[in-house]
């Protein structure tokens, strides 16, 4: 029987802008392990990206506050949890909305959500107004199983 | 970020060297802004080839200078976009605003 392989991890920083290249490299580094593809990488860098942006420049406004990152491994499937403890979201299905954004001014696309759902097989957004705001994104490794299949068939030779 | 100037063309060309998050941006930003308000170019090229990452802070970046450019009636554009950059360009739709270039620049234009 196949064993299923599960691991976690756990991520605090403070909410610095520097803080998001750390973030998403910790997390390229973590979903390693299941071998993904350079685009499978490329997009899971982006939405990790985009969501501890959106903690550091909404849910805290550039205060300070501590950025909360939760991941898990289970089988091929990568599970990232993002929080914050910040201004939380009053409408989200507003907040998704390709091309909204409540800060035009420091030149924000509005495109934050939108590629974290395209990027990722499934965002669920979690906020409450003044208390703060939690997204957890889901992604399936599909070059994995490529890859055991690859594995199996070498040592079947 | 490294910029060079051709005279010959007034064409400014700006390779971006930095990963590109809500971090960087805000430098590429202002060293963008000083260069085109000192050239005044008729052409603006941004050049990702060096580029590793991009997040959306690169969507606003691309329309932020495009807005700029036209102010002081220059054209903006772009050229080597890596894979993933296109992804992200793509999903934005600026790529229909913002014409993607082969970058040929004349031997004879001196830099300045």
């Amino acid at each position: 029987m196949k064993e299923v392989f599960e691991n976690e991890m756990k991520l605090e920083f403070i909410s610095k802008s520097s803080n998001e290249a750390f973030a998403r490299i910790t997390i390229a580094a973590f979903v390693s392990q299941l071998d993904p593809n350079i685009e499978e990488l490329a997009d899971i860098k982006t939405a990790v990206s985009e969501a501890v942006t959106n903690c550091i420049i909404h849910g805290y406004e550039n205060k300070q506050g501590i950025v909360k990152i939760v991941s898990k491994l289970k089988d091929n499937e990568i599970i990232i949890e993002i929080s914050d403890n910040g201004k939380g979201i009053e409408n989200i299905d507003i907040a998704k909305e390709p091309l909204y954004t409540t800060k035009p001014n420091l030149e924000r696309s509005g495109m934050g959500f939108t590629i974290m759902e395209s990027f990722m097989d499934k965002i669920d957004v979690e906020s409450i107004v003044g208390l703060g705001t939690k997204i957890t994104m889901r992604k399936t490794i599909k070059s994995h199983s490529e890859n055991e299949d690859e594995f199996e068939i070498i040592t079947k030779d | 970020m490294e910029s060079n100037f051709y005279e010959k063309d007034k064409l400014l060309v700006f390779k971006i060297t930095n990963e590109i998050d809500d971090c960087s941006v805000q430098k590429i930003r202002g060293r963008a802004d000083y260069e085109i308000e000192r050239y005044m170019p008729k052409r603006v090229v941004f050049d990702f080839d060096s580029v590793t990452f991009m997040d959306s802070a690169g969507i606003g970046l691309i329309i932020g200078r495009y807005k700029f450019a036209n102010m002081i009636g220059a054209k903006l554009e772009v050229t080597n976009l890596t894979q993933s950059v296109k992804k992200i360009f793509d999903m934005s739709g600026i790529l229909k605003l913002i014409p993607v270039t082969d970058l040929t620049i004349d031997k004879r234009s001196t830099k300045v």
